[in-house]
């Protein structure tokens, strides 16, 4: 599926003789070279999960966050070009202020990412710029785990230590050594705001998805 | 020779003189207002509905400079179609408030009745005294009418008929009570 965009490559307002638009190609693949985000809604809440590599044991820990905080009921997380993903979390947080100010309440979830996108197609519309190297994305391996969980019934701290182990399952260690699992949550659980989610239950939730990798590499080996 | 300045009333601003109440109720509000408009001692327009829709379900009581108020009621009120349009829901009450305190700053609260306008002066001390927590739509109806009646009496610059908008889950309800249907207190 790979071609050479040579000359057709340089600006998003340019198709190329097949009618495809590499500039936006080059940008859903920066999304798909990205290691695993992941949102989950259950029963009283939301619970983002984020796949963290950590390129070099220079960093420190907690260091290139990838979940950010856009207002104080809103979380934002995100997969593929981490620079775009901060200029854009700017955006949303401006979005987010501006409407408090005018409006006197909080912005409703819909209006603000309807704000977003909208910017977000500005920027792959107008020729001048390039486009944005980040959107929801969506791993196989993810997706049918996610598919497995019963996510009506479950409240938030039940869901928080079946994300780390998704996380965990789709983390490719042969690939990429370390990583940090980044979690944060928001709902009843911490009064409809937007949370890290706290050092004790990430640890717990750490725990349940190492054990549970375990399990299932003990299981698979009984098989053999 | 000092130039002649005509008559004040063709040189003073028009005001809308007024008397202007609100009260809230579980599950809605009333609003009332009388209809004077004057400029100095000339009675302008006498049958002036100070009560200016803002949406379907969140209306205005308007006082002090005539033109001022429609101006600043009809802005708000495109603001808040563009904006319910937007969100694809209805406006909030406070959304409402905060574009008006954006235009006039001031202060912004929430509280069971307020009155305004220059007849207000004459009918704090009822307000005071006969407001009951837990009023239903009909008792709140008719303590907008007895304070309208009262204020309207007193002060030169509130009279003409009442207005009410009574606003609940059901829909918005607007009534006119023409002068001699008011209630009548001591000394009418």
């Amino acid at each position: 599926m790979s071609s050479i965009g040579t000359g057709y490559d340089l600006s998003a307002s340019t198709f190329s003789p097949d009618g495809r638009v590499f500039q936006v190609e080059y940008a859903m693949k920066a999304v798909e070279n990205s290691s695993t985000a992941i949102a989950i809604r259950c029963k009283d809440g939301v619970v983002f999960g984020v796949e963290k590599l950590v390129l070099s044991k220079l960093y420190e820990q907690g260091s290139n966050k990838r979940i950010f905080n856009i207002d104080r009921h809103v979380g934002m997380a995100v997969a593929g070009l981490l620079a775009d993903a901060r200029s854009l979390s700017e955006v949303a947080r401006e979005e987010a202020s501006s409407f408090r100010s005018n409006y006197g309440h909080d912005i409703p979830l819909k209006h603000l990412s309807d704000r977003v996108a909208m910017y977000v197609h500005a920027y792959t519309l107008y020729s001048a710029v390039r486009p944005f190297g980040c959107r929801k994305n969506t791993k196989q391996a993810a997706k049918t785990e996610i598919e497995k969980l019963q996510m009506k019934e479950m409240t938030c701290r039940e869901i928080v230590k079946e994300v780390a182990k998704i996380i965990y399952i789709v983390h490719d260690e042969v690939k990429d050594k370390a990583f940090e699992l980044e979690l944060s949550w928001v709902g009843e659980v911490t009064n409809g705001r937007h949370e890290l989610v706290p050092k004790d239950v990430r640890e717990e939730a750490e725990k349940y998805a190492k054990d549970s990798l375990e399990e299932e590499d003990d299981s698979d080996e009984d098989n053999m | 020779m000092l130039e002649e300045t005509g008559p004040e009333w063709l040189s003073e601003e028009v005001k809308t003189g007024t008397t202007i109440i609100a009260i809230e109720f579980n599950g809605g509000v009333v609003l009332g207002s009388d209809s004077r408009v004057s400029a100095g001692d000339s009675v302008v327009n006498r049958v002036m509905n100070k009560l200016s829709p803002l949406h379907d379900k969140i209306y205005c009581a308007l006082s002090g400079s005539a033109a001022d108020a429609q101006t600043i009621a009809e802005m708000v009120n495109y603001q808040l179609h563009v904006h319910s349009l937007e969100i694809d829901e209805d406006p909030q009450v406070r959304s409402a408030a905060t574009l008006v305190f954006a235009t006039l700053n001031g202060l912004l609260t929430r509280q069971p009745f307020a009155v305004g306008g220059s007849g207000s002066s004459y009918v704090y001390g009822f307000v005071d005294a006969e407001y009951r927590k837990g009023m239903n739509k009909e008792e709140c109806q008719q303590f907008v009418v007895n304070t309208l009646s009262l204020a309207m009496n007193r002060d030169g610059s509130s009279g003409g008929v009442a207005y009410i908008v009574s606003i609940d889950e059901h829909g918005t309800e607007e009534k006119v009570i023409l002068g001699n249907d008011l209630p009548t207190f001591f000394d009418q």
